[in-house]
């Protein structure tokens, strides 16, 4: 075989992603790319490569695929059970594989997403600026679709002594059990004023569920109503990442890497870049609850705390 | 111009959001088109995505590279210098449209709500420029303005699972293309060739906010006639200068 990744199984929806497609959100395009980007980003700094080069999104239940060539992996992001020829692999960590060797993932033990970086990357040309699978315009990715039974994924070269990426290690990271409720910071608005103040309180004091609707998209939440003052409907404008919109149900939705670029419902409260690889983690049946950030300021403070923990990891890479 | 001082608001860490006004309005657009086009000819530090929309702008950001409090100054700072003078010449694009029969379903139900004759909604649809206002939803979805009063209709009472591409329909007060397939409401009229969006095209979105629709009504024959064109390659829709 060639230099490709053939998929044997793809699992429910597995795609091709990377930080994600921007500059188009003006024509109508969503930005899509990784939902937990920390965990894609991880992955490819443990296989060499840059932070931003396309990785598979896995969901629920990961790929089972044999390598054409000898190549290095890292599996990041949600524990999917992943064996090597049967032999149990470690998370986050960077591991030579040889030519005809069978990866096989299970069902997520724990977390919801889990990303997979070759070392070299994957020979697959961006669309319109990035190689993130945008499904709804059939666009980017791999023939801009989710991957299927016999797909067999281009790698590009890898790097010379690439084995010697072997045995690299990144913190594994720490999902909270089933039953502990996910606390997600957020920042007001921009409609909080829509809403009446019981409203707001059920928003701020609530445990909400997160429901099987939940997709790319948005993770729909289901839990105590959330009133608002003279209907949800605002004149459709600008949704940004992490916002929370409250249609005619009452129930929010936080909007994720798919969403639709504009929309016509309230945004009561918008969360923080650096509590939304938490969502994108989050199984169907999780309880998460929202609080008030505090200012943009602190906010930034806590993303920018995220960032570093990834230029830290990268400057280790040098010296393992 | 007697307009409300706009308003700045986070949404998010990552965003913000720039709100001239509550109602959808060219003049409250023109402002928003103002500031989209000030920060295209100069960008600010950070700033990832720019969304036009009715009455307001979502600005995105790196919030890693970027605060809040810095950039909501220079936004302000460029607001208070915004200059609507300088908007660039206004483009109409003209498409054509078969109206009616297979491609436009519901144009007999559009006709009997509206008490016009099918010819005469065809003509009243084809005889006016609307404004796109924003573009969202689906890529390449315009959101028009000008839809005249008379032909507005309520949307189906049950959604469309698909509607295919290039299709022209009327919901409520708004009018526009189907850029892709997709599930839908709105009252089919007609349906064109032309392709909003196509990703092999050096422009994958045919038109951008400000920009101004005409429609023309072609015949069935001559529908087919422009697909084949455009399947050689052929452009089959044209551009004019408003004015």
């Amino acid at each position: 075989m060639d230099n490709v990744l053939k998929i044997l199984s793809p699992g429910p929806l597995t795609t091709v992603q990377d930080a994600g497609r921007f500059g188009w959100m003006a024509s109508g395009f969503s930005p899509s790319g990784a939902m937990d980007l920390p965990a894609a980003r991880t992955a490819n700094l443990l296989a060499g490569n840059p932070m931003d080069f396309p990785v598979l999104e896995m969901t629920l239940v990961g790929i089972q695929a044999e390598f054409g060539c000898d190549a290095v992996i890292a599996l990041t992001g949600a524990d999917m059970a992943a064996v090597l020829d049967g032999e149990e692999l470690p998370r986050c960590q960077a591991v030579a594989v040889r030519a005809g060797q069978v990866l096989a993932c299970g069902a997520a033990r724990e977390g919801c997403r889990g990303y997979l970086a070759l070392a070299g990357g994957f020979a697959l040309e961006p669309e319109m600026g990035s190689c993130s699978t945008n499904l709804k315009c059939g666009l980017g990715g791999f023939e801009g679709r989710k991957l299927r039974a016999g797909d067999e994924l281009p790698l590009r070269e890898a790097p010379p002594f690439f084995g010697g990426l072997a045995g690299r290690r990144a913190p594994v990271p720490d999902f909270p059990p089933p039953e502990e409720t996910i606390a997600l910071r957020v920042l007001p608005g921009p409609q909080d004023g829509a809403f009446t103040a019981e409203g707001l309180r059920a928003f701020y004091e609530g445990k909400y569920a997160v429901t099987p609707a939940s997709d790319r998209m948005g993770i729909k939440l289901a839990g105590p109503s959330i009133e608002a003052k003279d209907g949800y409907d605002i004149i459709s404008d600008g949704i940004a990442a992490g916002s929370v919109q409250v249609p005619a149900s009452g129930q929010p939705i936080v909007m994720m890497a798919d969403r639709q670029t504009t929309g016509g419902y309230a945004k009561i409260a918008t969360v923080i870049t650096a509590d939304l690889p938490k969502l994108a983690q989050a199984k169907i049946g999780s309880q998460v609850r929202f609080r008030a950030a505090g200012s943009p300021r602190e906010a930034q403070a806590a993303a920018r705390r995220e960032a570093q923990k990834l230029r830290r990891l990268e400057y280790r890479m040098l010296w393992q | 111009m007697n307009t409300p001082e706009p308003t700045i608001l986070p949404a998010g860490d990552a965003a913000l959001v720039v709100a001239f006004g509550n109602e959808i309005s060219p003049a409250v657009n023109a402002r928003v088109r103002a500031l989209t086009d000030s920060l295209a000819r100069r960008p600010l530090r950070g700033v990832t995505e720019c969304v036009p929309t009715f009455r307001s702008v979502l600005v995105a950001y790196d919030p890693c590279a970027v605060r809040y409090a810095w950039l909501r100054r220079k936004l302000a700072r460029r607001l208070a210098a915004l200059s609507l003078a300088g908007e660039a010449e206004t483009r109409v694009f003209v498409i054509p449209v078969c109206y009616g029969g297979a491609f436009g379903e519901d144009l007999p139900a559009v006709a009997e709500h509206t008490g016009f004759s099918p010819d005469e909604v065809i003509r009243r649809h084809s005889g006016a420029d609307y404004l796109i206002y924003m573009l969202g939803f689906l890529p390449g979805f315009a959101y028009l303005g000008g839809l005249e009063q008379a032909l507005h209709t309520p949307r189906l009472q049950n959604p469309r699972t698909s509607i295919p591409a290039g299709s022209v329909g009327i919901g409520g007060e708004q009018t526009g293309i189907y850029p892709l397939a997709s599930p839908g409401g709105w009252q089919l009229i007609g349906r064109t060739p032309v392709r909003p969006y196509d990703p092999r095209r050096a422009e994958p979105i045919l038109y951008r906010a400000g920009d101004y629709i005409r429609f023309v009504p072609v015949s069935a024959e001559e529908y087919a006639e422009l697909e084949q064109k455009q399947a050689a390659g052929e452009r089959i829709w044209e551009v004019k200068a408003r004015g």
